[in-house]
Formats: C-alpha cells, structure tokens, sequence
C-alpha cells in the first residue's frame, strides 16, 4: 500500500527537492504552502506521515503539530519538524508539542529519507 | 395672711423640685443619656449671672442712678459677640488640659505653678465671699419682709438676731448641704456636675418668671401699660430725672461696662458654669444670642418697677432693693409676692451653689492639695485610696465657705460693705483678665509676670475698694478715706496719687489694672521664661492649631504600675480602672498589662490626675513616683542641637539613599536594555541563521541529489541546476547585503559626497531595471521636472535605494497590468520623490513593521516575497544618513507609494570612512 507524505512548506525550492526525493521513493506527496493550507488538506485527506516546516505563515508549524496531537482522528500520523531554526529550545519545544522527529535545515538527503523510513516503518530507500 | 410655715414649705418644696431635678440630672449623666446637651439648657446656665443682686439690686440701683443699671447687662452682651472667640478659646484649652477652675487655668498656663494656683483662689475667695453673704442677706431680707404680710414694712435694722434664730443660718446650711449632695457626689476627672447644671438652668427659668410676672402686674394691672407708667413717672420731681441719662455718669458707665465683660468671663461660677460644664464647644454658638436675649427680658421691668415704687412709696420708707416684692405686697397679691420670693431665691440659690462649687474645686486643687503634698507628701504618698480626702476637703471647703459668708453677713450686717459689694466682687475677678487674656493670647507671659501683675491689682484693689468699704462700715477710721493713711494726701484710698474725679470703682479699676497690666507685661518682657512654662504657652495659645500633646520635653523612667497605683489612689479604682483601660487601647495596647512605661503615660497620668486635684499638684504628685531627670533649658538646647544634627545627618542619608535608588534603577534599566539588546542579538543571530540556511537547505538538497543520480532526466537535471545558481545569488545578495547594513548601522560605511543631478539619477534606475519591468509586463513612468537643482549627495547610495525601491514595487505589482510612476517634486528646502505602485497595498498595522530586518509582509496569493527583507531597511538608513526622511503611504488594494526627502540644501554629506577603507559593497 502506497503510504502518503505531506510537505508543509514555503519555501518553493525545497518543496520541489522534497516531492522528487519522496515520489522517487514511492510515495503519494501532498503540498501545502502554509499552515493554514496544511490544515485544510489533513481534513480531506489524512497522510502517513508529515514534513512539517516550523516558519510557516498564517499558522506556524508549532501550532500545526499541536492541533494535529490534539485531535484524535490524526494520532497515528507521524510528523517530522524541519527548520532551518535549530536551537535547542526550538527542537525541545517541537518535541514537546508531539513531534516524532526534529530535522535541521539544511539536512543530508540520506539522513532525511532515512528518518521518514523509520518514521513510516520502511526499510531504508536506496539513495 | 401668709404663715411662715407656708413661707417656709413653698421654699422647701421649691428645694425639692430643684434636688429632684439635680438627681434626675445625675442620673441621666450616669446612664449617658445627658440632658443639658443642649444649647438652650447651656445658655439658661451662664444665666446664673444675675444672682439676687440683679434680682433685687438692679430696681436698687435704678432708684439712685436711673438707667445707671444697665452697663451691668450691658458689658456682657458686649462680651457675648467676643465669645466665639475668646470663650472657646477657654473652653477648648480646658478640655484638652482637663482644667477645672479659674486658678487652675492660670496655673497650668504659667507652668503648672502652685503659688499662681494658690494666689488666684485667695483672690476668688476674698472678692466672692462678701458677694455670697448679700446672697444670703437677700434671701433672709426677703423672708422677713414677706413674712410682716400684709403690713409692709422693712426688718428692723441693727437689730441682732440670736443665732438660732437666724434664716440665712438655716438657708446657709440647707445650700451647703445642697450643694455638698450634688456638687461633690463623686471625684471627676472632668469635674462636671450635670444635675446641679440642669437644677442651676431651672432656677434660671424660675428668676425670669418670677421677675416677669412682678412687671407685668405692675405694669399692666397697676398702671395701664408703659406709656401711662412713664408718663405719670415724668411728672414727678422725684422720678423724671431717673429717666435720663446723667453726663457724669459716662465714665463710670465705661469701667462698669468693661468691669462686667470681665466678670462674664472670669466669675468662678460663670467660669464654671461656661467653661466646666460646657458640653458641647458648639453650644456657645447659640447661647451668644440667646444669654443676650435673656439678659434683655430679665430686664425690660426694671425702670417701670423702679418708677412705680418710688410713686407708690415717695416717702423713702421702703427700700427700692425690695420694690420687686413689696408692690405686690402692698397690692395685696400674695400669692405673687410668694413667687417673687421664690424667684428671689432661685437667684441666690443659683449663684451660691455654683460659687461655692467652684471655690471649693480651687480650694482643695489650688490651696489645700499643694500644701499637703508638700508637707505630708509621704503619709499621703502610703494612703491607698485618697478620693475621699479629695472629697472631704471640697466638702469642708463648701461648708466653710458658705460659714465664711454667714459670718461676713453677720458681721457686716446693715454696713455699706452688702451695697455695693457686687462690684467690689467684679473688681477683683477683673484681676484675672490680664493673666488670663495674656495666657490665652500672648506666649511670652512669665509665670513672675502673671504673679507680679495678679498680686498688684489685688493690693491695689484691696487698697482702693477693700479698705475704704471696711472704713465705711466703720471697722476701720474714716480717716484713713479722708485724709488718707498717716495724713498722707497722696495715698488717700479713693483718691490715690490725687486721681479724684472718677467713682470709686473707676478709680479702683484704673489703678489696679494699671499695676496690674503693667506688673504682668514688664516682668514678663524683662524675665525669662521657664522650660515647662514655654511648652504651657505654646500649648495654650496655639490650642486650635497644636493636637492636645504636652510639648514639655520628658526624660527619665517610671514604674507602670506606680504610676497606676498613683492614679487609682486619686480617682479610686473604677474610675481609674477605666481611665487606663481606655489609655491602653488609644495606644493601641490589648490591656493595661502591657501599657509601656514612657512620656506618653506620665504625661496622661498628669492630666488625668489634674482633672482630680489640678495641675500643679498632679505634676507634683506624678513627679514623685516618676524618676525625672530634670532638663535646664541648656540641656533642652543640647537636645535640640542634637536633634537637628541628626536631622541634617538623615536628611543627608536620605539624599544618599535617593541617589542610590537612582543609580540602581538607572543600572536596572540599562541591564534591561542590555538583556533585551542581547535577546535582539541572539534573535537576530536566529533570523540571519535561518535566513541563510534556507537557500542552503535547496542548494545541499540538489547537489546531493543530482551527485547521487548521474543518469538523471535532462531536464530535471537543468531545472535543479538553475536553483542551485538562484538559491546561491540569493545567498551571494543576502550576505553582502548584511555586511552593508552592518556597515551602515555601525557607522563604518563609506561615503562618497559628489554633485549629483536628481533627474539623471531617476533616468540612469529606470534604464537599470527595464529588463526587469518589462519581463513582468509593468509600465513605468517618470514625473520629473525639466532640469532640478544639482544635489550634493552620495550618488551610488542614491541609486542604490532608487533600484530597491523600484524593484520593491515592482514585486507586488499586478502581472500585466502593473504600473509604477517614479515622480519628482522640488520643494523649497527639499527634493521628494515618490515611487506609486498599484499593487496589493501594505495594511496600516505593518507600514512600519517593513522597514525592519527581515521582516516581510506577503500574501499567499503572490506566494513568499522575493527577496532579502533587508533592501528597506537599508534604504531608511541611506536616507536618514543623508539627511532625509523615507517612509511610505497606502492602503490595502490602493497600492503603495514609498517617498523620501533629501535636503535642498548645501547640506555636505558626512563623510566617514571606515578604517580598512574598502571600496563599498553595493549590488
């Protein structure tokens, strides 16, 4: 069964590496430019697993991840921070609020497709 | 036929009323429900003024002098308009220092000192008694006359009366124990006595009555009104000149008038009465009219009853002091005569109770207590309870003097010594005046002062009213009046110095209040007052301004519950009991275990003990439990000196304090702009971070992609390529951006001043971003003059924020239908220019929020704003450096239109140069 990602994103580039390096290795890639839009695709369609970006406008990734553990319907979703905001406190906090994970931006694809296997309970793609 | 046996039951009966009235009185001040608490009830008690001698006397002295009676009322009705000063004055003074007689007044004023206490009651005591005898005399005259109804007819004069026999005996007896009853029934620390208050008001009522009816019979039933009355008067030799005002008279008039101002104020009874016995401060305000009011109907009768007993008796058979009863008697109206004698005696009643109360308060606090204290200071020191020797001693005192006046009448008999004794009693209060008034009024009385000025005017009253009144009666040689002392002219009593002219009272009251006056004002300039002197001054004059503290320094210790034992020796145990407790809470204490030995409690055991035996013998008596390290005034200055140096040096530690404070907020403040420049730092360090991860991020993602894919799709592959070049120009652009606003900021940025031409300026930004405007289909157009002033200005900065304004603009402008207008106005201090797009607009809440780092205001439709958040913020620094303003207008949906000033002005632009002197760094 083809599991679903979705790339919570604004910056254009990084959602364009992200859906490459995720359809390349089988999976169904969802897009959302904010926080706000985030939301609005986990109500239609719930995916496996998110890469939820912090700095996102409208509502922030902080705020995403905690509306997502709030809700009961999304608890088997998987989510996986990235920021290119990497402080201790920040990654304590993405944690805290439920995260499974906390990638720093910018991240080696090895270690990022890795951590969605994990995440997902996949063996490891292949570079 | 009126039976001295119904004589005798009306007046017992009329006593009774008046105990029954006094214990009714006691009783409501016991349970607290006062009934003299009340204006009216105080206005009827000051009426205790008129004593018999008004009652009788005034019809008296109206028969010699015509209207010469008046200035007796007159003087203080005058007085009356003073009291709200003057009396309240008293009265506040007293209440604060619980002073309870005339002597104690003056005592504690000039220190606490006894000899003053002492002095002041001898006086009293001399110039009162003979005035109670008259009383007594009235009251027995009265009885006689009323008793020969209805023959009228005078008691036989010079006849003696065995003892026993005697009225005024029984009536004095029968006053002393009256007053004893209700005058000294317990020991107050306020020395009050409301039911003789409330009986004293009764009479009050009673007298006026009686006299009222007397002149309304005569006036209206004899005679048919006052206008045939003084129409028949004027006819007659006898009576006419009563009717006019004597010239001679006008001196005399103006020392009576001034005498009884005095008298109203410094009679112990009225001293009493006024002053003791005031309830209320606030009911002075109504009795200053109402006792005027008073003294006005008790004698509007006067003249018409004068006149129709001088017609009615012409042959001078009948005493004019008596017309007031023997009218009716001779018109056969018992019953009337009856009342007037009741009214009579009410008058006299009124005035011996009160008197003798106050006499005796100032005998056993003033006189008796102080010498006692002196002499058996120990053996009354070891007597547990002395309440009842403060009570048998006013007991004895009233007794004695009500014997004292029974004795000068019986003496004085017929003499010229009752006639005029009145004023003679006047005189010698009015010794009070100058010590009491200067008290009141001036700080630097001395206590020798008040002592030269009050033994002065009483010799020299003894001298020149005393004196000749005993060589009159005959107790001493006439000669002494008439040729004066020795044969020596100039000491003729009457005549002293050779003043002649005036009436003996004139006289007296000139020399004794020039002695007087003079004595208590010379020694006090010349003297030096003492410690507790000044403190009393001070205390007394500025009542209304001071709280009720003892400003009399205080050092030393005391013992609780000496001091206690003390008290409760005095007071007895209830009411000192009570005292203490109430001490105890105003201090704040739960109970009396835990009052504090200090100044505090030896300042109110004094004035409470003063409230029982007055204020120099509670100082005394405080001063002997109390281990009292006496101050001299050098002393006191050292304390002072100390004080005010600890003063300067507080004062200073608190400067130094404040300075402190100062410094530390100062330094709190800085701290919390320095932690939020670091929370700044450490935020902008993130935002920088964050910002030049990004393009990293895309960049390392590609790389490593395309690295691993060699066999990629072509087309992948060059669009991953492309990014990678972009994200790294963004890169390049935002770093070199931050070195230049770091540079800017700092101040390290260079600066290069040429001309520049404005309009040449705008051409060469529109030429640079063509490429740009026309790849997103904008239109650009120039509003700008056909030549402008040269400017001096850096002109690559200028560029510099001319292209990012541009370029700005030209991001949020719509596809296709862009349009951007680049206008150029030339004020007369200044250059604007002004860049409108017709974009999407900037809310009112972020115009602000986009000129700082970093902070970029977008909408999703156009996603993510290109660009670096930096190029405005760079801007604002350019033009603020070169001396303009750069700020922006719009509305959401309106466009925007970013201006910006520059000086018309030769104005050089500041030219700093960093140190490494690098060429700028500008895209």
């Amino acid at each position: 069964m083809i599991k679903t990602v979705l790339i919570a994103d604004d910056e254009p580039n990084i959602v364009i590496s992200l859906e490459f390096l995720l359809q390349e290795a089988g999976y169904e890639v969802l897009v959302a430019r904010d926080g706000q839009e985030a939301l609005e695709v986990l109500n239609a369609q719930v995916p496996d697993l998110i890469l939820l970006d912090v700095m996102l406008p409208r509502v922030s990734g902080f705020d995403v991840c905690q509306r997502i553990r709030s809700n009961p319907a999304w608890s088997a979703m998987r989510v996986l921070m990235l920021s290119a905001k990497g402080r201790e406190a920040e990654v304590a906090k993405g944690l805290e609020l439920g995260a499974d994970a906390y990638i720093t931006k910018p991240f080696a694809i090895k270690d990022l497709m890795a951590e969605v296997a994990r995440q997902l309970g996949d063996p490891p793609a292949s570079p | 036929m009126l039976l001295g046996s119904v004589i005798l039951l009306a007046s017992f009966a009329y006593l009774g009323v008046l105990f029954a009235i006094a214990y009714f009185g006691d009783k409501r001040a016991d349970a607290g429900r006062s009934i003299i608490a009340n204006p009216v009830i105080y206005a009827l008690s000051l009426a205790v003024y008129a004593t018999s001698w008004t009652f009788y006397g005034s019809i008296g002295r109206a028969a010699v002098n015509g209207v010469g009676f008046l200035p007796i009322y007159l003087g203080p009705t005058l007085m009356c308009a003073l009291w709200w000063l003057v009396l309240r004055k008293m009265i506040r003074i007293s209440k604060v220092h619980r002073i309870t007689s005339i002597a104690d007044f003056i005592a504690a004023r000039y220190g606490k000192s006894a000899l003053l206490g002492g002095l002041v009651t001898v006086i009293a005591v001399v110039g009162i008694i003979p005035y109670i005898a008259l009383q007594l005399k009235a009251v027995s005259a009265s009885f006689e006359i009323l008793l020969q109804y209805p023959q009228v007819v005078m008691p036989p004069k010079g006849r003696a009366v065995a003892l026993l026999q005697d009225t005024a005996l029984y009536i004095a007896l029968l006053l002393a124990a009256f007053t004893v009853l209700f005058g000294t029934r317990h020991l107050e620390a306020t020395e009050r006595h409301e039911g003789m208050v409330a009986a004293i008001a009764f009479e009050s009522i009673v007298k006026l009555l009686a006299f009222l009816a007397a002149g309304v019979f005569v006036t209206f039933v004899v005679y048919d009104g006052f206008g045939d009355l003084f129409g028949r008067a004027a006819q007659q030799a006898r009576t006419a000149p009563l009717m006019k005002l004597g010239d001679a008279a006008s001196t005399s008039w103006t020392s009576l008038v001034l005498l009884s101002m005095l008298a109203i104020l410094f009679l112990p009874r009225q001293f009493q009465v006024a002053v003791v016995e005031n309830v209320n401060e606030s009911h002075v305000a109504k009795a200053i009219w109402l006792f005027p009011a008073y003294m006005l109907a008790i004698n509007v009768f006067v003249l018409p009853i004068t006149l129709a007993g001088l017609m009615h008796f012409p042959d001078g058979r009948i005493d004019a002091d008596t017309f007031l009863l023997t009218l009716p008697m001779a018109h056969g109206q018992e019953a009337l005569a009856l009342f007037v004698f009741i009214g009579g005696l009410s008058a006299a009643t009124g005035m011996v109770i009160v008197e003798t109360i106050a006499l005796s308060t100032m005998i056993c606090n003033d006189l008796v207590m102080p010498v006692l204290l002196r002499w058996r200071a120990l053996a009354l020191a070891r007597r547990a309870d002395l309440t009842g020797l403060l009570l048998g001693i006013r007991r004895g005192a009233i007794v004695g003097l009500m014997m004292l006046g029974y004795a000068y009448y019986r003496a004085a008999g017929e003499a010229y010594a009752l006639v005029s004794i009145g004023l003679v009693s006047f005189a010698a209060v009015a010794q009070f005046a100058p010590a009491m008034l200067g008290g009141m009024y001036w700080k630097q009385g001395t206590r020798s002062g008040a002592l030269v000025g009050l033994s002065l005017g009483f010799l020299v009253w003894g001298y020149t009213l005393l004196l000749p009144s005993f060589a009159k009666s005959g107790w001493l040689p006439i000669s002494l009046i008439e040729v004066g002392p020795w044969g020596i002219a100039l000491l003729k009593p009457l005549a002293l110095f050779g003043l002649s002219g005036l009436d003996d009272i004139s006289h007296a009251l000139f020399w004794s209040m020039l002695g007087n006056v003079g004595g208590y004002v010379a020694v006090s300039m010349l003297g030096r007052q003492g410690l507790g002197e000044r403190a009393q001054a001070q205390l007394f004059v500025d009542v209304f301004t001071r709280s009720g503290q003892d400003a009399r320094p205080w050092r030393g210790s005391a013992s609780v519950q000496e001091v206690v034992a003390l008290i409760t020796r005095f007071l007895g145990s209830t009411r000192a009991d009570a005292a203490l407790a109430a001490y105890a809470t105003g201090r704040g204490w739960r109970s009396v275990a835990e009052i504090q030995p200090d100044a505090e409690l030896v300042r109110f055991s004094e004035n409470l003990l003063a409230g029982a035996i007055g204020a120099s013998s509670a100082r005394v008596m405080v001063a002997s439990v109390v281990e009292e390290e006496p101050l001299g005034m050098d002393e006191v200055l050292n304390i002072l000196d100390e004080a005010s140096q600890v003063l300067a040096y507080s004062h200073r530690l608190e400067q130094k304090s404040r300075e402190l404070e100062a410094a530390t907020s100062e330094l709190r403040a800085a701290n919390a702009r320095l932690q939020e420049l670091d929370r700044m730092k450490d935020d902008f360090i993130s935002t920088v971070t964050h910002e030049l991860r990004t393009p990293l991020t895309s960049i390392r993602a590609m790389s490593e992609t395309l690295q691993a894919r060699p066999r990629m799709d072509e087309a992948r592959r060059m669009q991953f390529i492309s990014i990678i070049v972009k994200e790294s120009e963004r890169l390049t652009r935002l770093i070199n951006q931050m070195l230049d606003l770091a540079k800017l900021e700092s101040g390290g940025a260079d600066w290069h001043s040429a001309e520049v031409d404005l309009k040449e300026l705008i051409e060469d930004a529109a030429s640079s971003t063509a490429a740009l405007l026309r790849e997103h289909a904008i239109a650009l157009t120039l509003e700008v003059p056909p030549s402008v002033p040269v400017l001096r200005s850096d002109r690559d900065r200028l560029l510099q924020v001319l292209l990012n304004l541009i370029s700005n603009a030209a991001k949020f402008c719509p596809r296709e239908s862009g349009r951007i207008t680049v206008a150029l106005q030339v004020h007369a201090d200044r250059f604007q220019v002004d860049v409108r797009d017709n974009g999407i607009g900037i809310a009112p809440a972020d115009q602000e929020l986009i000129f700082e780092k970093f902070r970029q205001v977008g909408d999703t439709l156009t996603g993510k704003p290109q660009g670096t958040g930096l190029g405005l913020p760079i801007s604002r620094q350019i033009i603020e450096h070169l001396g303009g303003r750069l700020w922006v207008a719009s509305a959401p949906g309106q466009g925007a239109t970013f201006s910006f000033t520059l000086p018309l002005g030769a104005r050089p632009v500041p030219e700093i140069t960093g140190a490494a002197g690098h060429a700028t760094t500008h895209p």
